[in-house]
């Protein structure tokens, strides 16, 4: 047995691979490395609770009492730089080394950036507690905010700043906003939240550069439209942290590319969480999930996949939820373009809907807002369904 | 105590959630009845939303489960326990006692 496990990354999934460490009896040693200074926080408050000044550092601890009891070697704010496959030893920024058994990777991702943004105050992007910090920080004193891309975060972002009382803008290039996670159909349901709340939404339009010096003044788009902003937040999307693993032999792809069972192509080192690309036996790829719940659950099976016992692979249907506006959508499955999607209870007039994707007649994914029972029941159908049918 | 409702009306595997000062959250398991505080000790979840398996109930919102008996969580993200509450069951009708921890709990 491993008697020295490294984990990379001090968040969700890190955190969550340590405790599976323990709880399936590995007593060795585990060192949990993580660049970030702060001990392992949660993600999604910094978009919601956190930035609205609800939630406080403290109620958004990911640690729980027991932790103690795990017997972790932290290191804190100290970046791995890179993976020697042959001694299993995490190479860190200081230049020390961490000799290992076997390596768990939960490095995550962090924001894309707008280029040409660069050293311009007021930009912001929203990934870490300290970018929820320094944006908490320039919305109080901020009037006009245009936040670029209308996807969860962005939308998140947009809600929580008109609770705050700013104008807010939100920019989307693509026609209809979260189509590619919800369909068309229902993604124009979730964006019709923004309207109903004084949000203005432009659509089908991109961003031809920021307008500033110092600190920017304005959003330019393609058309020439000059959008005054005192703070701009650009929500397009993650990119996972793996660079670091250039040199490590490591196969990587869009993010580290691992078997349905988190074991990445050299033996002793797994993968999970926002930073893994597992294989998925029904669309025949690598797929890089980005959910919280997936990030909990999925280290459970890492860690056996690790110690070599035997273990269920991860819960076959993804879970993600979104809070905008006071509205609480919940989607679970996977959806394909030609799926059919029907509202079976409520309305999407009333913001209060339970909407199912089928196809060829089965259920596949379903989606509720302001609907967490009948949702919750659904989820549960689905991830019955699909184990009997694998 | 506060009625909650006939008997009848909360049947197997069903919940309801009763207003009071702290909403609670009250269960029927197997003609059992539990009572909980009915918001996740994490977020703002109604637990009466929440899946039943058992005596236990699993959050609507990121499935933390809560012991009906005890009020115990089992699992992340939640950290902290529910209180648990007293419930009458007298001519038929289910009634809770806020505030009185039922009995067996932590
Ligand atoms: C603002 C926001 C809101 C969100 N809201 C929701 C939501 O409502 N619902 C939902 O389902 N999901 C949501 N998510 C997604 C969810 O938070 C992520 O899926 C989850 O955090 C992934 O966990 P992880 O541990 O894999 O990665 P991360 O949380 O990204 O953690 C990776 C850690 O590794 C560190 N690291 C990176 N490189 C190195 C290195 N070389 N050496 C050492 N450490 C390193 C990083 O700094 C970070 O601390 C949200 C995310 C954000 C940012
Ligand atoms: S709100 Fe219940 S587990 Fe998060």
């Amino acid at each position: 047995m491993s008697r020295t496990v490294a984990v990379v990354g001090a968040s969700l999934a890190g955190l969550s691979a340590a405790r599976a460490l323990r709880e399936q009896c590995y007593d060795g040693r585990i060192v949990v490395i993580g660049d970030e200074a702060h001990a392992p926080y949660d993600r999604p408050p910094l978009s919601k609770e956190f930035l609205a000044r609800r939630a406080s550092l403290d109620d958004i601890a990911l640690g729980a009492p027991d932790d103690a009891d795990l017997g972790l070697e932290w290191r804190l704010g100290t970046t791995a730089v890179g993976l020697d496959r042959l001694s299993h030893s995490v190479l860190l920024a200081d230049g020390s080394e961490v000799r290992a058994d076997g390596v768990v990777l939960a490095t995550g991702a962090r924001a894309r950036r707008l280029s040409g943004s660069e050293g311009l105050g007021g930009v912001h992007v929203l990934r870490s507690l300290d970018d929820a910090v320094a944006l908490r920080e320039d919305l109080a004193a901020a009037g006009r905010l245009v936040v670029i891309g209308a996807g969860f975060i962005g939308a998140e972002v947009a809600s929580t700043a008109r609770t705050l009382g700013l104008e807010v803008t939100v920019i989307e290039s693509q026609p209809v906003p979260l189509a590619g996670p919800l369909g068309a159909d229902m993604g124009a349901v979730c964006a019709q939240l923004h309207a109903d709340h004084g949000t203005r939404l432009l659509v089908g339009t991109g961003v031809a550069g920021l307008v500033g010096t110092g600190r920017v003044e304005a959003v330019e788009l393609t058309d020439g439209t000059r959008l005054p902003a005192d703070v701009v937040v650009v929500g397009i999307g993650a990119i996972p942290n793996i660079e670091w693993l250039a040199d490590s032999g490591v196969a990587l792809g869009n993010g580290v590319l691992t078997d349905a069972r988190c074991a990445t192509n050299v033996p002793g080192v797994v993968a999970v969480g926002d930073c893994a690309a597992a294989w998925s036996a029904t669309r025949e790829r690598h797929v890089r999930i980005e959910h919280w719940t997936h990030a909990l659950e999925q280290p459970a099976t890492a860690v056996a996949t690790l110690l070599g016992t035997d273990r269920p692979t991860p819960t076959p249907v993804p879970y993600f939820w979104s809070d905008q506006y006071g509205a609480r959508i919940q989607f679970a499955g996977s959806r394909r373009e030609d799926d059919v999607v029907r509202v079976l209870e409520g309305s999407c007039a009333d913001r209060s809907f339970l909407a199912v994707y089928e196809r060829h007649g089965h259920p596949v994914a379903v989606l509720g807002m302001n609907q967490p029972r009948l949702f919750t029941r659904w989820r549960r159908q689905l991830r019955a369904a699909v184990l009997t049918h694998s | 105590m506060i009625p909650v409702c006939p008997t009848t009306a909360l049947p197997p595997g069903e919940a309801i959630r009763v207003e009071a000062t702290e909403p609670i959250a009250v269960f029927n398991v197997d003609g059992d009845f539990y009572a909980i505080d009915d918001t996740c000790t994490h977020q703002d979840a109604s637990l009466a939303d929440g899946w039943l398996d058992g005596c236990a109930v699993e959050c609507p919102l990121h499935a933390s489960c809560f012991d009906l008996r005890t009020g115990k969580v089992s699992g992340p993200p939640a950290k902290t326990p529910v209180r648990t509450h007293k419930v009458v069951v007298q001519g038929g009708t289910v009634y809770v006692q806020p505030g009185t921890a039922a009995d067996g709990a932590a």
